[in-house]
């Protein structure tokens, strides 16, 4: 009894050392390098390579794919948008680019396409496999044309959680990945509103929460500290999620 | 033979062994707890690449409580900043202590069996010394079921915990695609990660046990200051 008291209390004492630890900045900065690490080796490892991730076949498609996060967007224009098909969906590509530029739906659907079979990872575990399609991100920033400086690209997006709107970003490696697309199909049919409609972004080597849904802005930036929280998105800013979610 | 040698020699535990037990022990018990709270955000295990609700799950782990998770209260966030710190700690002193381990001997000295070890006799008599609470091997450093325990620990588990952790990870999955198809998919690693994760639980709480039972201040001080060599 007595020992495993000295082991409960050992423990407590160990868990609330934990706690503290936390909070300071010395954990953040070995989080932060931990995470450069994490993706140093994520990019090694691929020995050169540009890293893919796996694509899947037909058969392979799971028969539901489950919207989490925000499932739909709750204002007056997201509603008369989707009564409308979305014909009149604009995406906005602003920021450090030479020409400014406004999509709609029928830009986007005009451009080379690519299609992929891919693995959906959330954060909290789950995975889903779903067939996208949508023209690669590379593509609209070439349109666009980066100007000297430009580093991230920040996706605006229609719908609010808990008050803020949903923001996300990537660096250039990744906003220029093969595999970056901005989605407009889900298997094979228009985007469903759980899933984002009528636009959203994938990005295959990180988790869920980076892959903004119901994208209404591509913006090109020099730094992410001016924008909302500063953290480079909904999620890091709000709950400290890890900016590079390819871990 | 030098002195250096001498006293070299004469330690029951080397320092490279020492010293990566300790860390593994902290990285472990770090990586578990903060473990228990990302099971906490989506309880359900499953089989194959993918899986999101109950009926494609096997398995529903039970919600942990706050005492015996790293944070005590819910943040998925920050139990992944521990994970991702400490899988890197974990990871890299489990590489080092393998190199080392096989370079200086300890792997062949101490821990491979012998051929007369594995025969039935041999074990059962084993069995029944460690049921009278005589741990003492009859040669060598380790008993049969010592040996077969931590090789199992440190050649089967541990790197199973890193393989099927990276095998989740999208960035890494990337680079080596084949790492969740040789686990059967990366909801299948996940599962394994998992249940290794309990395994290694189990191996602690017999490990403690034992070494309470076999004189823990001799023990503990040994795995510290690296005692002597019998």
């Amino acid at each position: 009894m007595k020992r495993r008291n000295v082991l409960v209390g050992a423990l407590a004492a160990f868990v609330s050392a934990c706690n503290e630890v936390s909070e300071t900045s010395v954990f953040r900065n070995l989080v932060d390098g931990a995470q450069s690490w994490h993706r140093g080796l994520h990019r090694a490892l691929g020995f050169g390579r540009i890293t893919m991730a796996p694509e899947y076949k037909p058969s392979e498609v799971s028969p539901f794919f489950r919207g989490n996060g925000s499932r739909d967007v709750d204002t007056d224009a997201y509603r008369q948008a989707e009564a409308e098909g979305f014909a009149n969906w604009r995406l906005s590509v602003s920021g450090l680019v030479d020409n400014e530029l406004s999509l709609s739906l029928a830009d986007i659907r005009a451009m080379p396409q690519r299609t992929q079979i891919t693995r959906h990872d959330c954060v909290e575990g789950w995975s889903a496999i779903g067939q996208w399609t949508g023209p690669q991100l590379s593509q609209v920033l070439d349109a666009g044309g980066l100007r000297e400086g430009a580093r991230f690209v920040v996706f605006r997006c229609a719908d609010t959680l808990g008050g803020s709107e949903y923001y996300e970003s990537v660096d250039l490696d990744d906003a220029y990945h093969p595999q970056t697309i901005i989605a407009h199909e889900l298997n094979g049919e228009p985007l469903p509103v759980l899933n984002g409609a009528p636009l959203r972004m994938r990005i295959e080597r990180q988790l869920g929460y980076k892959h903004a849904k119901y994208l209404t802005g591509i913006e090109v930036v020099d730094s992410l500290a001016p924008i909302a929280g500063g953290k480079g998105g909904y999620w890091e800013d709000r709950a400290d999620y890890q900016w590079y979610a390819g871990i | 033979m030098t002195k250096l040698g001498k006293i070299k020699l004469a330690k029951r535990h080397a320092l490279s062994t020492r010293l990566w037990h300790w860390i593994n022990a902290i990285s472990v018990i770090i990586l578990f707890m903060s473990g228990l709270t990302i099971s906490n955000a989506h309880r359900r295990l499953y089989w194959g690449d993918w899986g999101f609700d109950s009926s494609q799950a096997w398995f529903v782990a039970p919600m942990f409580p706050g005492w015996a998770t790293i944070p005590t209260r819910y943040s998925l966030a920050l139990a992944r900043d521990y994970h991702i710190v400490f899988a890197l700690v974990f990871g890299f002193s489990l590489l080092a202590f393998m190199l080392i381990a096989l370079l200086n001997g300890h792997f062949r000295r101490d821990l491979f069996a012998r051929a007369r070890e594995w025969s039935p006799a041999h074990i059962w008599l084993d069995i029944k010394e460690h049921l009278r609470l005589n741990f003492e091997p009859v040669e060598g450093k380790y008993n049969i079921l010592q040996k077969i325990s931590y090789s199992g620990v440190v050649f089967v588990l541990l790197p199973l915990m890193v393989f099927t952790g990276m095998a989740m990870s999208p960035g890494m999955e990337a680079a080596w695609p084949w790492l969740s198809d040789i686990f059967g998919g990366r909801q299948s690693a996940r599962s394994i990660h998992f249940i290794c994760a309990f395994a290694l639980l189990a191996f602690l709480i017999v490990h403690v046990l034992l070494v309470v039972l076999s004189g823990p201040i001799g023990q503990l001080r040994d795995m510290i200051t690296g005692g002597q060599r019998k």
